[in-house]
């Protein structure tokens, strides 16, 4: 029964299930217990996952399918169909989204217990939506019908992160990411409207056809890339539009693991993956791409290096692991890139939930200058987070290691500057990741008695999620084994290969290759060690110079404030208090003396007997028009 | 011609005449809540008629109607139901029962006036969305500013003399240019008459094109508003009583919008196309004029003003694009626009009469009091900054494909540039207002305060139905664009004229 149009109906189930769990929880969030709340969310989650792995077992065997629905816009010659396009490169998205979503809703069901129930309903409602709108956003097959997943998930990410609304302080962070994401919005429209108009199709398969291609002049292409690109920036974090991110951490842990680590975030490079075929025609927006990437990767650490909070930190690195994605995609090394998503939202979002166990653990504390030595009280959240550090860090054989490697060997083939910088970020992240680590869970605890009595180690339906993610940390890069450890170990590149063409270009001799690789792995292990020496008895000092600087970030924020918001508001006051009523008032006033007429009008308005007056001649013109009409015929 | 009782009395005719008998009907209902049936039951006439009309009767015999009127001047009673007339009907007629419903239980004093007078506004309304004939127009026309007039001068707050007379002022100005307007294309037209026909074919020369385009575009500009003609409206808005707001801002300003389509590009395409960008700039300037504004107001009622002016600026400058997609983005967020500020006033109104304020900074945390409330509002307001699966958001986007694919100018990318940065400012003065009075904690005011009542949470509950579905499927309306859209371009099609 599957027969004809099986694909259809998978794709439709993939999006399907989680939009039926917003609609249960969201609009029986009164009437469910919190189980039943937790049990649709996750399991409506999970059958969604099932789906995609079909999906995917479906396109490795028979390759990328469109899948029409019906037409969202027909106007003239331009038609945005409503359709679904699965490939190998939404296959892997999908999976990530589902697969790591799920065990977030899990985790998430525990974390969450302590909230009302209508509010607990609300949360899983928004988690489901959101993850419809993810899904979306990676199955669409043309622009438009991406930026509706596009602009869905950052709603769903203003209402998370503003999802205790009492607090002010937390939907200001809301509005600015939201607000933040629509100055990328804005960029990423104006492409496509460049698109309609030069190439009248949005839809994927066709503007990356060459013939289509050929009819862009190399100016339209750099222009919609780079408008393309901030479009990316702003969902992405990168300079100049990240500051959103650290601030979005007001929101629940979960949601920062699933929103702001591991899915939505990493929706601009997926975009820029999708383009690639616009992408390799304008070396000027690579570059761009690339150095932005990697300017971001750097002062994100350099940020990551003094913040005292574990979420901010976590923050920090997941806007600078973002730059190392957008600095592949510069480099034109597109797999490496989604590789580096893929591993990013295994140990990223390890991170993130055993730092919500952490804070589980302190009671709400989220400042880790006031931890230490929780190794020995939280055993499987300790052992789970040093696997996420060791990840990310790049250690052989962790997964991190495989996907950054794959992005410093690229940037090396581009350019030597550009590999000396990312490595320098590398090591910065080794140390930051790991002055978190020893600050948090070794020498003794700083925090007060009661909370060292609190200390416990989370429910298991918390502390699956985080061995069951310590694992994929773990074993999340054997998909991308690089050719020179072992023959064809590179699957995912092959696997990717129909959507995103391997590069045949110049590449390094092998015993370059080995030399990178057995530098950087030395250089991060001689890091952690000075970390180690640094931070494993912490005590606490005043930031001054330089680390002051690096611990109010770089002051971006005050300078956005004097830059941008200040003007805008001081010109929205001169307007209304003093153009309006003077210039534009003062023109109608001026009119209205004019007018003799008025006057005369004005005593009548004023009189009060010009109603019945005025009735009665609107009441004999229509009188008379109706005579009119009836004698002529 | 035969009598009323014959089939030939058209269906496009009971649009008007339903609401035109039972206004003057209402006159003599004795008490307030009898009127206040009365006129619900019109309007929900008039919305079965409205739809029968774009379903089951739409072939031509019924949705036009001709009649002789005041021949000796040349002018006719001629209506006709085209795709723009449909939308803007379709507006009128769905509007009208929301908000009645909505007002439910606001009192009024003369109540059997009130309605009548509302009544009687549909009806000038519908007139002027189905005229054929520019007499007819300017007929309606008036006919549905002077109830207006008298529903904020007797019904409106505290200010409402000074207020109503500066709108009065306004149109009145707007009118008197276009009956003048009026006069000199008909004593231009082959065969002296006031038919559109006529007026399409009529042979303007070019250098008194520019006059008469400025004669016209005064008058839909002050009505729309577009900036520096706008003055008015946040007075207007602010002083009137909800229920007149409404249809002022979600019907009568696309009268305007209607006069540039059909009347001013069709009829004076050489200054149409050769004012374009004096125009467009004007509009853009007053989106982010409107929306800086916006950002800064501290009145609900004058915020949801200042945002209304920024959508109007919009599609204004879509309609000067004189871009297929760019028109049919026009005809549909007409309908768009006036479902979601309609929408919006619904919300403001309800927040007055419950906490008895209309200051943002008097407000705050209505969220943890009103949920249903709020999860609607939000709805509306998501629609509003035009966000992906809302209404708005097809009407958006072909505006502004619009604008970049004009032809009429070469500033095509830097009028979209510009005019998207409104896209950015509605984000921002619609989530502050958000943040400002429904979130946070709660103060006294919203204490005591209970969640919405079933006629609000129906109303709202429609609005919220329409959003969604026009936002997932705006097909529907745009296939009642397509036809009329290519129909006017074809008259507006400068190059061809200039080759002729």
């Amino acid at each position: 029964m599957f027969h004809i149009d099986s694909m259809k109906l998978l794709l439709g189930f993939i999006v399907l299930w989680p939009l039926a769990g917003f609609l249960i929880n969201g609009l029986g969030r009164k009437y469910r217990s919190k189980k039943a709340i937790a049990s649709y969310a996750c399991s409506l989650i999970f059958a969604s996952f099932v789906v995609s792995v079909f999906a995917f077992f479906k396109v490795n065997s028979n390759g990328g399918e469109v899948i029409h629905y019906f037409d969202f816009i027909r106007v003239g010659s331009l038609h945005i169909p409503f359709e679904f396009q699965v490939d190998q490169l939404t296959c892997i998205f999908l999976l990530i989204i589902t697969g790591v979503g799920l065990l977030i809703h899990v985790y998430s069901a525990a974390y969450m217990k302590e909230e009302s129930q209508e509010h607990y309903g609300r949360y899983f409602s928004f988690l489901n939506l959101f993850i419809f709108f993810m899904l979306i956003l990676v199955l669409g097959a043309n622009y438009v019908i991406m930026f509706i997943g596009w602009e869905g998930v950052g709603l769903c990410s203003y209402l998370l992160i503003g999802y205790w609304f009492k607090n002010n302080e937390y939907n200001k962070a809301a509005n600015k990411a939201f607000i933040m994401n629509r100055i990328g919005d804005l960029a990423f429209l104006i492409a496509l409207f460049w698109l309609v108009n030069k190439l009248g199709t949005v839809s994927f398969s066709e503007v990356f056809q060459a013939q289509n291609l050929q009819r862009l002049s190399s100016g339209d292409i750099t222009i919609i890339t780079l408008l393309l690109f901030v479009g990316a920036a702003g969902k992405s974090a990168q300079i100049p539009l990240y500051t959103w991110l650290p601030d979005a951490m007001a929101g629940p842990t979960p949601v920062s693991a699933l929103i702001h680590a591991a899915t939505m975030v990493t929706a601009g490079i997926y975009m820029v993956a999708r383009s690639n075929a616009l992408y390799s025609l304008s070396s000027l927006s690579m570059n761009v791409v690339a150095i932005t990437g990697l300017a971001t990767a750097i002062l994100a650490a350099t940020i990551a290096l003094k913040q005292n909070d574990i979420k901010k930190v976590l923050a920090y690195s997941t806007v600078s692991q973002l730059g190392y994605m957008f600095l592949a995609l510069g480099v034109g090394a597109y797999s490496a890139g989604v590789f580096h998503v893929m591993t990013h939202a295994f140990f990223k979002a390890l991170l993130f939930l055993a730092a919500g166990s952490v804070i589980h653990a302190m009671g709400g504390e989220q400042d880790i200058r006031n931890m230490g030595g929780l190794s020995k009280k939280i055993r499987i959240t300790f052992i789970t987070f040093l696997v996420g550090c060791i990840a990310i860090s790049g250690i052989p054989p962790f997964s991190g290691f495989f996907s950054k490697d794959a992005i410093l060997l690229a940037a090396f083939e581009h350019n030597k500057i550009l590999y000396a910088v990312a490595l320098f970020g590398a090591l910065l992240t080794a140390y930051y990741m790991f002055r978190l680590f020893f600050l948090t869970f070794s020498g003794s605890f700083r925090g007060k008695p009661e909370q060292e009595q609190h200390l416990h180690e989370s429910p298991p339906r918390m502390t699956v999620p985080l061995i069951i993610l310590a694992i994929l940390s773990l074993v999340g890069g054997f998909v991308g084994i690089p050719a020179v450890l072992m023959n064809g170990g590179d699957r995912l590149s092959a696997f990717l290969s129909p959507v995103i063409p391997i590069q045949t270009g110049e590449t390094v001799s092998h015993s370059t290759e080995l030399a990178l690789m057995g530098i950087s792995t030395l250089a991060v292990i001689i890091t952690i060690v000075i970390a180690w020496l640094n931070f494993r008895h912490y005590r606490m000092k005043e930031e001054k110079g330089f680390g002051k600087i690096l611990e109010n970030k770089w002051y971006v924020d005050e300078l956005y404030e004097q830059v941008i918001v200040r003007p805008i508001a001081w010109m929205g006051n001169f307007f209304s208090s003093i153009f309006e009523r003077s210039v534009v008032d003062g023109m109608v006033n001026g009119v209205g003396r004019a007018v003799q007429y008025g006057s005369r009008q004005l005593r009548l308005l004023q009189s009060g007997q010009v109603g019945s007056y005025v009735l009665l001649m609107v009441v004999s013109i229509l009188v008379i028009f109706i005579i009119q009409f009836f004698l002529r015929k | 011609m035969e009598g009323l009782g014959e089939a030939e009395i058209m269906i496009v005719v009971l649009l008007i005449l339903i609401p035109l008998l039972t206004g003057l009907a209402a006159f003599f209902f004795k008490d307030q809540r009898s009127v206040r049936f009365w006129a619900l039951f019109s309007s929900v006439i008039t919305l079965v008629v409205s739809l029968l009309s774009m379903t089951l009767l739409k072939d031509p015999q019924w949705i036009s109607f001709h009649a002789a009127w005041m021949e000796s001047l040349g002018s006719s009673f001629s209506i006709k139901l085209d795709g723009l007339g449909q939308m803007l009907c379709l507006l009128t007629a769905v509007s009208y029962p929301l908000i009645f419903l909505a007002t439910w239980q606001t009192s009024y004093r003369n109540a059997k006036q009130f309605f009548a007078l509302m009544l009687l506004a549909q009806a000038g309304l519908m007139g002027v969305f189905l005229s054929m004939d520019a007499l007819l127009f300017y007929f309606f026309w008036e006919l549905a500013l002077i109830p207006m007039y008298f529903l904020c001068s007797q019904w409106g707050g505290e200010k409402r003399i000074a207020v109503t007379f500066k709108f009065f002022i306004y149109t009145f100005v707007g009118s008197i240019l276009m009956l003048v307007a009026i006069i000199f294309v008909h004593s231009m037209t082959p065969d002296n008459s006031f038919s559109i026909e006529s007026f399409y074919s009529a042979a303007i020369p070019h250098n008194q094109q520019d006059l008469l385009f400025w004669l016209f575009f005064l008058a839909f500009a002050i009505k729309m508003p577009i900036f520096p003609f706008h003055s008015w409206q946040p007075d207007t808005y602010e002083q009137s009583p909800p229920a007149t707001t409404m249809v002022l801002s979600g019907v009568m300003v696309k009268m305007g919008v209607l006069g540039l389509i059909r009347w001013l590009l069709p009829v004076l395409p050489m200054a149409s196309w050769a004012w374009g960008n004096v125009v467009t700039s004007m509009a853009i300037v007053g989106m982010l004029y409107a929306s800086l504004i916006a950002i800064r107001q501290d009145n609900l009622r004058r915020l949801v003003a200042y945002s209304s002016i920024a959508h109007m600026g919009l599609m204004c400058a879509a309609i000067f694009s004189v871009d297929n997609l760019g028109l049919q983005g026009v005809m549909i967020q007409l309908f768009n626009h006036g479902i979601n500020i309609i929408g919006l006033w619904i919300v403001v109104d309800w927040i007055e009469k419950t906490t008895g304020t209309r200051k943002i900074s008097e407000l705050g945390g209505l969220a943890q009091r009103a949920p249903a409330l709020t999860i609607l509002l939000v709805i509306v307001a998501l629609a509003n900054i035009g966000l992906p699966l809302t209404n708005a958001f097809p009407g958006e986007f072909l505006m502004f494909s619009g604008i970049m694919g004009s032809k009429a100018t070469i500033f095509y990318a830097w009028f979209t540039a510009f005019a998207g940065l409104t896209i950015i400012l509605a984000a921002v003065y619609m989530l502050n207002m958000i943040r400002k009075v429904f979130y946070g904690e709660g103060n006294s005011l919203s204490a005591g305060i209970r969640d919405i009542g079933w006629n609000e949470k129906f109303a709202l509950g429609i609005l919220v139905a329409i959003i969604f579905a026009l936002g997932v499927y705006p097909q529907f309306l745009l296939n009642m664009t397509e036809e009329i859209s290519g129909f006017l371009l074809g008259k507006t099609d400068v190059l061809h004229l200039i080759k002729k």
